[in-house]
């Protein structure tokens, strides 16, 4: 097997964690994984991205060529179209739906989401999700709910990646991460479907 | 202990340091450096061998420090971003004129494309000024390997040895596994004491000394596992892949390249490789992430033999960091077809964090120095450095460590009035004092602001230098005491805060402002902790 993938958002939102979890899943498995992240100034509420590259092969480079990724998955929609140059023309859009306005000049959001409905995408209000069947520090995890068909690795090996990682903050926030995950990934589930 | 690890470069860098029986770590952040130090302060080995650990005030004083540890025969290492190494340059140049004793190993971390700083200066450079070997990793693995190889040749030649990482080598992640754990080295004398001094008579036996040496490292170099001479069917082009261009390399040759490949990842230049691929090849291509340091070697001035391919030519970008697309077409490769860029997208830059204290200072500034006609505020490196861009607009340079202060006096010198610098509380400790002293013994009529976060700030909140004590440094290089004002940045403070200035700005010599309030990321940390 063989996925690479882009996390986009904005600085603070949270992206490095569902590598954290993804990366966790992988590794598990024996899969080779390179992630590229950004730190520094950027972080200041800037765009940020990171490559996670995960395969049963030994992977080359860190960074994902042009028209390579099979997955982006974004916390932010316009954020989530930064990257398309390197998605592959077969890939998938994961993006939460709300945006993250700090700039004067952001565009206009309904041409935003027509793009992304125009492309193979799963667009996901993951704020509002997780507000109703978790808590909204969950919203990143609704997010890789809804992102997990396409990962290339069996489902319940990315629930065991949930509880390894939030296992040290007790049984309510693993059950809590796993319930925002089930509700992301059935969204995705009947989105694919439609 | 042979653990398989998910690990940044950096990371991986120091637990290669710490297995490798490492005694010390001296550094001061810079990104992509900073998680280095970060990770030996977190590791429970560094505690319980006690490994120093603390932050240093400059890459100066880190260099310094961490000779001083090689002359008592223990293992060091120095880390600092690129532009640490100019700081550093004095201290690291002539450690290799006195030579180590415990093994020396100076990490200096590049980052090309300048994601987060001001230039691309590539600092094989600086190993080649320094006449020491240099290192440079093409894999995290590869990373945590070097680590005792650097160590055991750094002693071997009793010589310091450079490697050097790039954004992408540090601050990428992949598996590493891990080796066997040495014990850090006992105290020792060096046995040539005399080396240690010097003073022309004995810079000038040093200097034979180090010459002589370049022949083993350039035997090294050329016997070193790291650097390797791949075979290829396609001798039309011959590859040399330095460092992680090895990888970008390889993403388009999955079965293996077509082309003899030198694969470099320690310098001095293995010449007898590099000769090797010119005679075997019809043309060469050099993939090396930063400046054309190897294309202009193997060219040189005269260029009148084989065709090299580069950074100089174009067939790679000239500036930028190494990518796998920016190599397609010196590779002879087709671009894929891709999805157009969005035309819906934006720039979204950086900015202040809401709620953070430099916020408040520029507010202020920006309202009083509009009471002149012609006001000019020097910066300097750090957040605050995001004052430059909407909605503030409020500073005219930023150049280097502590250049606030000292180009605000050689205006002021000059006849500028307003004279403003605004400097961060790490910055100031870490090159700002010295100017301070120069403004103070010529009683320049300028303003500082030194904008006190209590942390280095940009960096991810490491410890600052001189905090809880800015007052008293300020005061003792000479600035007069009732011209230190101090005042807590917060927008129900405006007016005093305007005031301050204003006084200051109109005081005809040295006067500090120190606007301070715990840099709001961190304060949120400490809360986090409280509750814990």
């Amino acid at each position: 097997m063989h996925t690479d993938i882009i996390l986009s958002g904005v600085g603070g939102q949270g992206i490095l964690s569902i590598a954290t979890i993804i990366g966790s899943a992988a590794i598990n498995e024996g899969l080779y994984i390179k992630q590229a992240e950004v730190h520094g100034m950027s972080q200041r509420g800037g765009d940020v991205q990171s490559n996670l590259r995960i395969s049963s092969e030994p992977i080359a480079s860190d960074l994902i060529p042009l028209g390579k990724a099979d997955i982006i998955i974004s916390l932010e929609p316009m954020e989530a179209l930064r990257y398309l140059p390197y998605l592959n023309k077969g890939g998938w859009l994961i993006t939460n739906t709300a945006p993250f306005i700090n700039i004067p000049n952001y565009p206009d959001q309904d041409k935003l989401m027509k793009e992304i409905k125009n492309l193979q995408s799963v667009a996901i209000d993951v704020d509002t999700i997780a507000k109703q069947v978790a808590s909204p520090r969950a919203a990143n995890i609704v997010l890789l709910g809804a992102a997990s068909p396409f990962l290339g690795i069996d489902v319940a090996k990315i629930e065991d990646g949930i509880r390894r990682v939030f296992g040290r903050k007790g049984e309510d926030v693993v059950d809590m991460n796993l319930k925002a995950f089930r509700a992301g990934l059935e969204y995705a589930n009947n989105s694919i479907k439609k | 202990m042979n653990d398989k690890l998910l690990l940044l470069g950096d990371e991986a860098v120091a637990l290669g340091a710490i297995h490798a029986g490492l005694s010390g770590v001296y550094a001061y952040p810079g990104t992509p450096s900073t998680e280095i130090t970060e990770y030996i302060q977190g590791h429970p080995l560094a505690a319980e061998r006690n490994i120093h650990r603390q932050w240093s005030s400059n890459e100066k004083t880190a260099m310094e420090a961490a000779l001083g540890m090689s002359y008592m025969g223990k293992r060091a290492i120095v880390c600092m971003k690129h532009v640490g190494m100019n700081v550093a340059a004095d201290a690291f140049v002539n450690s290799a004129m006195t030579g180590t004793n415990g093994g020396l190993i100076v990490i200096a971390a590049d980052d090309p494309s300048m994601h987060s700083s001001q230039n691309e200066q590539d600092s094989r450079f600086y190993g080649k000024f320094a006449m020491i070997p240099v290192l440079e990793p093409s894999s995290q693995q590869e990373a945590y390997d070097m680590m005792k190889y650097a160590f055991d040749l750094s002693e071997r030649y009793k010589e310091p040895v450079l490697m050097r990482l790039v954004t992408r080598m540090a601050h990428s992640r992949a598996v590493v596994a891990t080796g066997e754990v040495r014990e850090p080295n006992p105290m020792s004398y060096p046995s040539n004491p005399g080396d240690w001094v010097l003073m022309p008579a004995v810079a000038r036996k040093r200097n034979e000394q180090l010459i002589a040496l370049q022949a083993d490292f350039l035997t090294e170099a050329e016997n070193s596992a790291f650097n390797k001479f791949i075979e290829g069917k396609d001798h039309s082009v011959g590859v040399i892949a330095c460092g992680i261009a090895y990888n970008y390399l390889m993403e388009h040759f999955k079965g293996g390249c077509p082309f003899p490949v030198v694969k470099l990842s320690q310098y001095p230049l293995p010449v007898s490789l590099i000769r090797r691929l010119a005679s075997e090849c019809d043309t060469l291509l050099v993939l090396e992430d930063g400046q054309p340091v190897v294309e202009e070697m193997i060219r040189g001035v005269l260029d009148n033999g084989k065709t090299v391919k580069g950074r100089l030519t174009g067939d790679v970008p000239r500036t930028g960091e190494l990518t796998p697309d920016n190599i397609v077409s010196a590779l002879g490769l087709k671009d894929e077809e891709v999805f157009p860029p969005s035309e819906l997208v934006v720039p979204r830059p950086p900015a202040l964090c809401q709620g953070c204290g430099h916020r408040d200072m520029y507010a202020a500034l920006n309202e009083v120095v509009r009471e002149y006609e012609n006001s000019r505020v020097f910066s300097d490196i750090g957040c605050y450095t995001l004052g430059f861009l909407p909605p503030y607009r409020a500073i005219h340079s930023v150049v280097d460590m502590g250049a606030s202060i000292t180009m605000a006096k050689g205006a002021a010198d000059a006849g500028q009035f307003p004279s403003v610098a605004v400097i961060g509380d790490s910055t100031f400790t870490h090159s700002g004092m010295t100017g301070l002293l120069d403004a103070v013994n010529e009683k320049s009529n300028i303003t500082i602001i030194i904008s006190d976060n209590l942390t280095t700030g940009m960096t991810g909140g490491q410890d600052s230098a001189g905090t809880g004590r800015l007052e008293q440094i300020c005061q003792g290089i000479g600035v007069e005491p009732e011209h230190i004002r101090v005042v807590v940045p917060l927008p129900k403070n405006m007016e005093e805060m305007k005031q301050i200035i204003r006084e200051e700005i109109e005081y005809r010599g040295v006067s500090v402002i120190i606007p301070r309030r715990e840099c709001i990321q961190t304060a949120r940390r400490h809360n986090k902790q409280k509750k814990q």
